[in-house]
């Protein structure tokens, strides 16, 4: 098809020029044999195709074989895999420590955002302060947030603990207790990320016309009354956009899992990312790894594909 | 803020004077703004306590109760990291990756959401349906035959083992097309009627209008391969490949409990971000409200 396209490259200009009808579009459309799409999009494919089809497919491939990541001979196994995975205690543990983390930090992530967004729409004379405070934290390496979070919640030598301590509380164990890990890395997550849903919302807002609020205040609406008849209903399509965002980014959670806790206490914060990762690249097994990451990888599709019905209807 | 909630009576009076907003109570106003810079304060606080403890001398961080102003300021944290050379090193190498990704995405999704906006070719639907179809699958599930693939092509330890797999962002496509797709095709007529070919279409008449989008993409493709971590940690085994994130999160480690140390590290990690951030702040903020009001 490359070749095809090599004397078609002047086509679109030509097409114009003896047509002139105005939309380009349809004189394309008339040809089917046109070609020059293509070439635009090529680039773009090669790199889809290579790297994310390709592995897509191979992974599928893996899943039916013992291949280890130490080579070795590689033998057809079947189901054996997908047994394996299905039955796994530890990945149901996984899967279901990835469920708590999305079903606390999801509302904490949402409603934080449209708080703080709320907050800096009325208060506008700190305005890019605020929005300044509240996004920085957006753009620092998952590292430096783990780093920084760990120091804080260091359970001796930590300032919360510290703050608590002086108003006569007693400390935490932070991330070093399985009852407290996964809500603490949720806290961390929840500074580290609410920003870019900050900015959907503050976007949201600003956009509502301004008139709807004289009209509500020459009717005697309040400030409070203003936001709970104006400013939420106008911002239903963005609650929707950020949850959905949200619930997708909440599943695939793991690196500032691994980095703060490693996935513990005793596996308390393991996700399914996490358990992918160490099948494949700690117990060397990319066989088992394959079929976990397919596992994880239908939820993933079939969560997504049933936000967008039940949302979809919603809206109408 | 909930004293701003009995303002109904001078939002009343303000009624014949138009917009009542600025005529908000006194104490309305002032619990708002007291909250406001509060929470501000709070979301800075890890920051500065970070930066606070970069700045003492290493025996002062563990004292308890902590003082968040050491009385013997020292740069000293800031020289050991960077008299190891290695975080020196990890910038390099995360510069490079990064704007390797950042490129080579603008171009190939530049291109093909041209290409699907104003062309119309055979298998059309089901290659923008394939390629649409990839922002479901997260990229993370793929990480064992990437790494196969990339060990297939010798490109493990290597700058284009980072960045290669980075650039596949169907979603960028996707954003990208719809901005186009609503920009009007008179100008690329008239463009057209001169001799212009589409490639030079795209370049002087397209993008110019599309700069703000460019931008949104551009960085936040930056901000993404920047601070991206799970990749580049499985790509790099030699210390000197890591990126900055990498580098930090496996080396750093072996620093144990120097926490001066540590959050002189974190402190310089976080710098190259925070000041493009700053930089870029208005494109940052546009960039997502456009993606988020379109998307």
């Amino acid at each position: 098809m490359a070749r095809d396209s090599s004397d078609n490259d002047a086509t679109p200009a030509a097409d114009t020029g003896t047509a002139g009808r105005g939309n380009v579009t349809v004189d394309v459309r008339r040809k089917p044999a046109n070609w020059t799409g293509l070439w635009f999009v090529l680039p773009f494919l090669a790199f889809y195709l290579l790297f994310l089809v390709w592995p897509a497919v191979v992974g599928l491939g893996y899943s039916f074989t013992d291949r280890s990541l130490a080579g070795g001979p590689v033998s057809f196994v079947g189901l054996d895999n997908w047994r394996e995975a299905l039955t796994d205690p530890a990945l149901h543990e996984s899967l279901w420590n990835t469920l708590v983390f999305t079903a606390l930090s999801v509302p904490v992530m949402v409603l934080l955002a449209l708080g703080l967004a709320l907050i800096t729409d009325h208060a506008r004379r700190l305005g890019w302060f605020l929005r300044l405070s509240f996004f920085a934290p957006f753009v620092l390496p998952v590292v430096v947030m783990a780093l920084i979070w760990e120091w804080m919640y260091n359970p001796s030598l930590g300032l919360f603990n510290s703050i608590l301590g002086q108003m006569g509380l007693e400390g935490s164990q932070w991330l070093f207790s399985e009852d407290t890990a996964m809500l603490s890395v949720v806290i961390a997550t929840a500074w580290w990320q609410v920003g870019f849903n900050y900015l959907l919302y503050l976007a949201a807002m600003q956009s509502i016309p301004k008139d709807l609020y004289e009209a509500a205040s020459i009717d005697g609406a309040g400030a409070w009354q203003r936001v709970g008849r104006i400013t939420l209903p106008m911002l239903r399509r963005t609650t929707v956009l950020i949850t959905v965002l949200q619930l997708i980014g909440s599943l695939r959670v793991f690196e500032q899992i691994y980095l703060m806790t490693g996935g513990g206490p005793n596996f308390a914060t393991r996700t399914i990312i996490q358990y992918i990762y160490d099948s494949g690249f700690v117990g060397l097994r990319i066989g088992l790894a394959s079929s976990m990451a397919y596992v994880f990888m239908v939820l993933i599709v079939v969560a997504s594909i049933a936000q967008f019905h039940f949302f979809a209807r919603r809206e109408d | 803020m909930a004293t701003t909630a009995p303002s109904s009576a001078p939002a009343a009076r303000a009624g014949r004077a138009g917009p009542s907003r600025r005529r908000r109570p006194p104490v309305g106003a002032l619990a708002l703004y007291t909250v406001a810079f509060l929470a501000a304060l709070a979301w800075l606080l890890p920051l500065a306590w970070a930066f606070a403890t970069s700045i003492k001398p290493e025996g002062e961080t563990t004292e308890m109760p902590p003082t968040w102003f050491t009385s013997n300021p020292t740069f000293e944290a800031y020289l050991d990291v960077l008299g190891r050379g290695d975080i020196i090193q990890w910038t390099v190498n995360s510069l490079v990756t990064t704007a390797l990704v950042t490129v080579l995405t603008l171009i190939v999704c530049v291109l093909a959401a041209y290409g699907f906006s104003r062309f119309d070719f055979r298998g059309r639907p089901w290659l923008f349906a394939l390629i649409i179809g990839g922002i479901l699958i997260p990229p993370q599930t793929l990480i064992v035959p990437q790494f196969i693939l990339m060990t297939q092509l010798g490109l493990v330890d290597t700058y284009w083992g980072i960045a290669l797999p980075q650039v596949v962002t169907p979603v960028f496509v996707f954003i990208l097309k719809r901005f186009f797709d609503a920009i009007p095709r008179d100008y690329e007529d008239a463009a057209k009627m001169d001799g212009a070919g589409p490639l030079r279409v795209l370049w002087s008449v397209v993008l110019p209008l599309s700069r703000p989008i460019l931008a949104a993409v551009g960085i936040f493709t930056f901000i993404g391969a920047w601070n991206n971590f799970l990749w580049p940690f499985l790509v790099t085994t030699a210390p000197e490949m890591m990126t900055l994130p990498v580098g930090m999160g496996t080396v750093m480690g072996g620093y144990g409990i120097q926490y001066a140390q540590v959050m002189a590290s974190a402190v310089l990690g976080a710098l190259p971000l925070l000041i493009v951030f700053l930089l870029f702040q208005r494109h940052i903020v546009t960039g997502v409200a456009g993606a988020g009001i379109k998307g």
